[in-house]
């Protein structure tokens, strides 16, 4: 089962995120676990010997891909990339405050 | 013409200009945003106005039928939705004004903020899952923008805290979608709800939990909510006050509910999750802010704890309870927005949160201290104000659901409420005023006008309560009652 290489994926992504006292790392993790569900998404629209959905004089037949898995999966992958720029850029302005990428070492905030 | 375009282009397009037209005067952005605020606070009675009780209006963009093409969806429970979004939203924008005055870069904030209402108002209006979540990450990547707007400190911690349980929310929300989908073959909610009818997979389990897990956290239900008590204090108050009063409403509640009453279709397993996990946040969010010495904090909290009360009442699943939780959701985004204003006109004015370098302030801030007193009654329950209406519906549903024993919680957690919400009255605005304090003046007009407004609809509320209900909420609790007729509604036949 091809799909539990994207939940794998996810899972150490999520490890990650936990783990991880560096906040560059748990970027990473976020992203990671981003990419494997697009990976689950796209693998979701495979479809063994199927076409591409354009209907033209050579193509027969009825077994074309769903294109809807592949249009899902750019629009995640750009709303990814929107959200890691921004999270980059506050780890940049964090690393300003504190001097300091350690997760535990950033604590001004207390309850 | 169908007017449910226009809830989306507007803001959107607004949003664009506002930033450009901030770059020649600042004052300009201020008229363009109030605006546009106002248009958008209108429409929705436009539309209460000129359509019927429960009509359903269905908007096919581009003229493609679902399920292929994408539709925007209008029942009793968007109208609802609509009507907080917007006029909580036209608020603060007016409260802006004169609030972000001492931030720079004005405009860019109402570039965000127009954005957050774009994706607040997509969530409720769309037809499909895709959407859903396209939509809700255009509301919460605005929304971490916003949170870290001061570039303080504790404001990027907050909000890289909120960014990456945000993200987390968002991947096991599109990873629930991805299996519906493989489920499904679709993405439309009506034709996914009718697919899926009769099929008890344990993909669809697994569906529902990673459902519950996402949009949990972006309600902040209990086990979820640990981003919300740094995010929503951090933030600049009218944007504290969307947060609390909206978006975790728009984005959690309104969606969970949507999901779980009109796709998958509601269930006893379900109403027990709904009810433990409210019943955890009620008396969890109401300890918590018991012990708080921050205003902002404490009203952070309190928001964790009425939430609470909104998923419990869902919980019960009958007419009282939901009507008591939608009446609730109606309320409580009046007056813990009106709580965010009132905490940002006293720092605005003293400098402070900390509730015991304050006392008194009622005296020198008689506006804000007036409203504070109304909301703070309100959110307690007594009888007058709106407050008390919904959580004694809430009760109601309760101890026709036959649980008593959670009837007696829901009150004691009420009690709870109360308690707080005295503690921090007697701190800041009652009580001796300190010699430091006598020089502070009231908050401008325009934070002035916003609060007096929503004080205004807190009694009114709370007067009116029976027209509201037979107009605004009972086509609400209707569509939720019906469940998955949802699909044959919105697909016909």
């Amino acid at each position: 089962m091809i799909f539990f290489l994207s939940f794998i994926l996810f899972l150490i992504g999520l490890y990650c995120v936990l783990i991880k006292k560096n906040l560059l790392k748990m970027v990473m993790g976020i992203v990671i676990m981003e990419y494997s569900v697009s990976l689950f998404l796209i693998l979701l629209g495979y479809k063994k010997g199927g076409f591409p959905p354009i209907v033209t004089a050579g193509v027969e037949g009825t077994n074309f891909v769903d294109p809807l898995p592949q249009a899902l999966v750019i629009t995640a992958i750009v709303i990814s990339i929107a959200s890691l720029a921004l999270i980059i850029s506050l780890c940049m302005r964090i690393y300003q405050k504190y001097k300091t990428f350690d997760i535990t070492k950033i604590r001004k905030l207390k309850g | 013409m169908n007017l449910l375009p226009l809830f989306i282009a507007i803001p959107l397009g607004t949003a664009f200009v506002v930033v450009l037209l901030g770059k020649t005067r600042e004052t300009y952005s201020d008229i363009l945003a109030t605006i546009a605020a106002l248009i958008l606070a209108i429409l929705p009675f436009i539309l209460i106005l000129t359509l019927d009780k429960g009509e359903v209006l269905v908007y096919n963009m581009g003229k493609w039928l679902p399920p292929q093409g994408i539709n925007l969806v209008l029942d009793g429970l968007s109208r609802l939705m609509l009507i907080i979004i917007n006029v909580v939203g036209f608020l603060a924008i007016v409260y802006s004004v004169s609030y972000m005055k001492k931030f720079t870069a004005k405009s860019k904030y109402y570039g965000l903020f127009m954005l957050m209402l774009t994706g607040m108002n997509g969530v409720v209006l769309t037809g499909d899952f895709f959407n859903l979540f396209v939509f809700a990450e255009i509301a919460a990547i605005s929304s971490y923008a916003l949170v870290a707007f001061g570039v303080e400190a504790e404001e990027l911690e907050a909000s890289f805290k909120y960014m990456v349980m945000g993200s987390i929310a968002t991947i096991l929300i599109l990873f629930s979608i991805g299996l519906l989908y493989g489920l499904t073959g679709s993405l439309n909610m009506a034709d996914v709800g009718r697919t899926i009818q009769g099929n008890g997979s344990t993909l669809l389990s697994f569906s529902m939990v990673l459902f519950l897990t996402g949009f949990g956290i972006k309600a902040a239900i209990i086990p979820f909510h640990a981003w919300l008590p740094d995010a929503h204090p951090s933030a600049p108050a009218p944007v504290s006050a969307m947060l609390s009063g909206v978006l975790i409403k728009a984005l959690g509640v309104y969606a969970l509910m949507r999901i779980f009453f009109n796709v998958f279709g509601f269930n006893l397993q379900v109403s027990w999750v709904f009810m433990i996990l409210g019943l955890l946040s009620i008396f969890g969010g109401g300890l918590l802010a018991l012990r708080q010495d921050d205003l902002k904090r404490l009203l952070a909290y309190s928001s964790i704890s009425q939430m609470g009360f909104i998923i419990l009442g869902l919980g019960c699943g009958n007419y009282w309870g939901i009507l008591g939780a939608l009446f609730h959701l109606l309320n409580h985004s009046c007056f813990k927005s009106l709580l965010f204003l009132n905490s940002g006109a006293v720092e605005y004015s003293v400098g402070t949160r900390k509730l015991n370098k304050m006392g008194g302030l009622s005296k020198v801030m008689p506006v804000t201290g007036a409203t504070s007193t109304i909301a703070s009654l309100s959110i307690s329950g007594i009888p007058p104000f709106n407050g008390f209406w919904s959580k004694l519906f809430i009760i109601i549903g309760l101890v026709q659901a036959n649980h008593f024993v959670l009837a007696v919680l829901a009150i004691l957690a009420s009690v709870l409420t109360l308690a707080y919400y005295l503690r921090m009255q007697r701190n800041t605005f009652f009580g001796k005023l300190k010699k430091e304090l006598e020089r502070i003046k009231e908050a401008p007009l325009s934070m002035c006008f916003s609060m007096i407004v929503l004080a205004v609809a807190c009694v009114g509320l709370g007067i009116f309560f029976y027209p509201v209900m037979k107009v605004i909420l009972e086509p609400a609790v209707e569509v939720l009652q019906e469940g998955i007729k949802y699909s044959s509604i919105i697909l016909g036949g």
